[in-house]
């Protein structure tokens, strides 16, 4: 192998080739790849946690249960196969939220009010 | 009966911390990563579970045993588990069928325990029961997953079954500390083979046939596993006695 | 847009530590670069299982075999945060795994040493989780926002790891003198590896860094590994033990400990796969991934046999 020295960090061994140019594989012992979910406590919404694999819901739960609860982080799980997630476009994010943002007076900071009326 | 409750009380801890450790072999080596973890946090709950049984066992002795020396100083000859929990653990199917087996042995044991008469017994029983809960699903899932998946697997669930069902026989014959209990061991029986037949039955596999059953765990005449198991598991504590770690 | 004109969209964006997210648009070689580092230091997450899961069986006390167990676990779960991090560009963790089998990615050559008493577990703990976190916070920051956030996960769990090590050591440093003995001589053996984590010296760089102008990294090698001895040279005083260099000393000009050269020799070789057990490592982990490929499979047909029935119901 011919060790090239340049500037380099943890984790970050010098290769002749880069894992990014591979061969793509498909094989039959791949699990499929799932979103996790988690309500952290009663009374709050799921949050995206991270994903995981999962040869199929049920195991999706139970996977996540070990690997996203292990230090009591949930009381409920959600879990969803990441292929049936559609996602926005960042390239479209300008129509889609940018419209917003004059829209100030949608938010309660936008009214002033006497320091004599509390709490509204 | 103080006797019979201190060994009682072992041969839960020995049960559970031999299965935990043999779980343990698991960590770093799974099939896939999310198993791996999963395995390892079963083999977590057994070591707990073992701990809280040693410390109450060194409770009743009043002799300055702890946990560890419980764990740690025991022979071979002394240890009082059943035979199921020190065999090795194979490939994948054979150690889910071990879990299965036991799992499925621990949640009724557990549920009967947990009404005893023994307060703190019961306590640790209540609190293992949820993991043992948890445990029986997973293994039961795997058990159908692994019978009911591929040719190879049904296979080698049929040669874990071979080879695991003649240490299943001797959880259901009472030791004399158990038969002081208050707990009819013998009466899990039966609603321990309707769980392995309707989970077998799941899975497409035969339930195994009537074949003569190895005994002699709980009473310390162990296979020839344990020896090695012991030798690792209290390899420190022989080499540096005494000391604090 | 040209080529041209979304890179330098890209810069502004990093520039205004925006962080950069899986469908954004990104330099191909800065997805090929997170990709290597990512699937990297998940490599080493797994890799790193090995020489701790070497004692879990021989643990010296139940209290101790359950804290390791839940250690080793925990970096179970952090490379599996890793691979999903690195799933977010476009390559599925087989094929990161197969990288590593293969001997095509790497993975810390730190894990390529042996854990020879059990006092190494403490000292994997205290220094090589230690060197690993210096990396890991500034990481929390880095500019690809899944590998970030997998990163803050991370450092959450992680901070149980390098205190479980230190106290580990402090007990032996208490104990009897053959504890002592086992206590220091784990430290001479892990120091220098440890040291190395950070990789060569800044000066031996010839290329422009890309890394850090990217933001995927954001503090130099040598700034790190001071930060370390800084840190270690005065934990060391506590466990009352030396670390193996003697030109260890304070440097009042410089508000920094001064230390000695790195066996740079040692480094390459580890790192060229000639350490003393990066054949062993490899192996075990092809082992369980070939294993464990039965099972696998045998858990994907049954999924679709399932599928079907409810279909057909």
């Amino acid at each position: 192998m011919n060790i090239q020295i340049r500037k380099l960090y943890y984790g970050d061994i010098p290769e002749d080739k880069t894992g990014g140019a591979i061969v793509s594989k498909d094989t039959k012992s791949d699990w499929p790849l799932w979103e996790v979910f988690i309500r952290s406590k009663q009374g709050l919404d799921h949050k995206h946690v991270g994903s995981l694999h999962a040869a199929d819901a049920q195991m999706a739960i139970e996977n996540a249960r070990d690997v996203y609860t292990r230090r009591m982080e949930g009381v409920s799980i959600w879990v969803v196969e990441s292929k049936h997630i559609t996602a926005s476009n960042p390239e479209e994010a300008g129509e889609l939220y940018e419209p917003a943002v004059d829209k100030i007076y949608r938010h309660p900071t936008f009214y002033d009010l006497p320091d004599e009326v509390n709490h509204m | 009966m103080n006797n019979d409750l201190i060994n009682y009380t072992l041969h839960l801890a020995d049960n559970s911390l031999i299965l935990g450790q043999r779980n343990s072999e698991w960590c770093g080596h799974g099939p896939v990563l999310e198993q791996d973890i999963a395995i390892t946090n079963i083999s977590l709950d057994l070591i707990g579970q073992a701990r809280n049984f040693y410390q109450y066992a060194a409770l009743l002795r009043k002799d300055g045993s702890t946990e560890d020396s419980l764990a740690y100083l025991r022979t071979e000859r002394e240890y009082k588990n059943c035979l199921l929990t020190e065999q090795p653990n194979g490939d994948w199917a054979q150690t889910i069928l071990r879990q299965f087996f036991f799992s499925s042995y621990q949640y009724l044991l557990y549920q009967q325990l947990q009404t005893g008469e023994d307060k703190q017994l019961a306590a640790i029983a209540e609190k293992s029961l949820k993991e043992a809960t948890y445990h029986l699903r997973w293994s039961s899932e795997w058990v159908i997953r692994l019978g009911d998946g591929t040719e190879e697997s049904h296979d080698r669930m049929l040669k874990a079954a071979d080879e695991l069902w003649r240490y299943t026989g001797e959880m259901f014959i009472a030791a004399d500390y158990e038969k002081k209990t208050g707990i009819d061991i013998a009466a899990l029986k039966e609603p321990w083979q309707k769980r392995v037949k309707e989970i077998f039955n799941e899975a497409t596999l035969p339930y195994p046939e009537k074949i003569f059953m190895q005994e002699g765990g709980k009473q310390g005449k162990h296979t020839e596993h344990l020896g090695y198991i012991l030798s690792q598991l209290q390899y420190m504590q022989r080499a540096y006695p005494g000391c604090e770690w | 847009m040209s080529v041209q004109e979304l890179e330098k969209i890209f810069q502004v964006k990093i520039d205004a530590e925006i962080k950069i997210e899986p469908k954004d648009w990104m330099p191909d070689a800065y997805r090929k670069t997170n990709i290597r580092q990512i699937s990297q230091h998940a490599h080493s997450e797994i890799v790193g299982m090995l020489p701790e899961g070497n004692w879990i069986s021989r643990a010296p006390s139940l209290k101790r075999k359950a804290i390791l167990l839940a250690k080793v676990q925990d970096e179970a779960g952090h490379g599996l945060y890793l691979y999903s991090a690195c799933e977010t560009l476009g390559i599925s963790r087989e094929e990161t795994i197969n990288d590593l089998h293969s001997g095509r990615a790497k993975y810390s050559s730190i894990f390529n040493y042996p854990t020879l008493t059990w006092a190494d577990i403490g000292a994997i703990g205290w220094l090589v989780d230690g060197a690993a976190i210096m990396n890991q916070v500034m990481l929390t920051r880095t500019s690809y926002g899944p590998y970030a956030r997998a990163m803050v996960r991370i450092c959450k769990e992680e901070s149980f790891h390098q205190r479980q090590g230190f106290e580990s050591l402090l007990v032996l440093s208490k104990g009897t003198k053959e504890q002592k003995e086992l206590c220091q001589d784990a430290i001479n053996r892990w120091w220098w590896p440890a040291l190395m984590m950070f990789g060569p010296k800044d000066t031996e760089s010839t290329n422009s860094d890309q890394s850090m102008k990217w933001k995927i990294k954001r503090k130099s090698n040598d700034e790190l590994r001071q930060n370390f001895v800084d840190m270690i040279a005065e934990q060391v005083k506590i466990l009352g033990m030396k670390l193996p260099d003697d030109k260890l000393i304070w440097n009042e000009e410089r508000r920094h400990y001064d230390f000695g050269e790195i066996d740079w020799n040692e480094f390459w070789n580890v790192v060229k796969g000639n350490g003393p057990c990066n054949k062993q490592r490899l192996d075990a982990r092809k082992k369980a991934w070939e294993e464990g490929e039965w099972v696998r499979e045998a858990a994907t047909a049954y999924a679709e046999k399932r599928r079907a029935r409810s279909k057909a119901a």
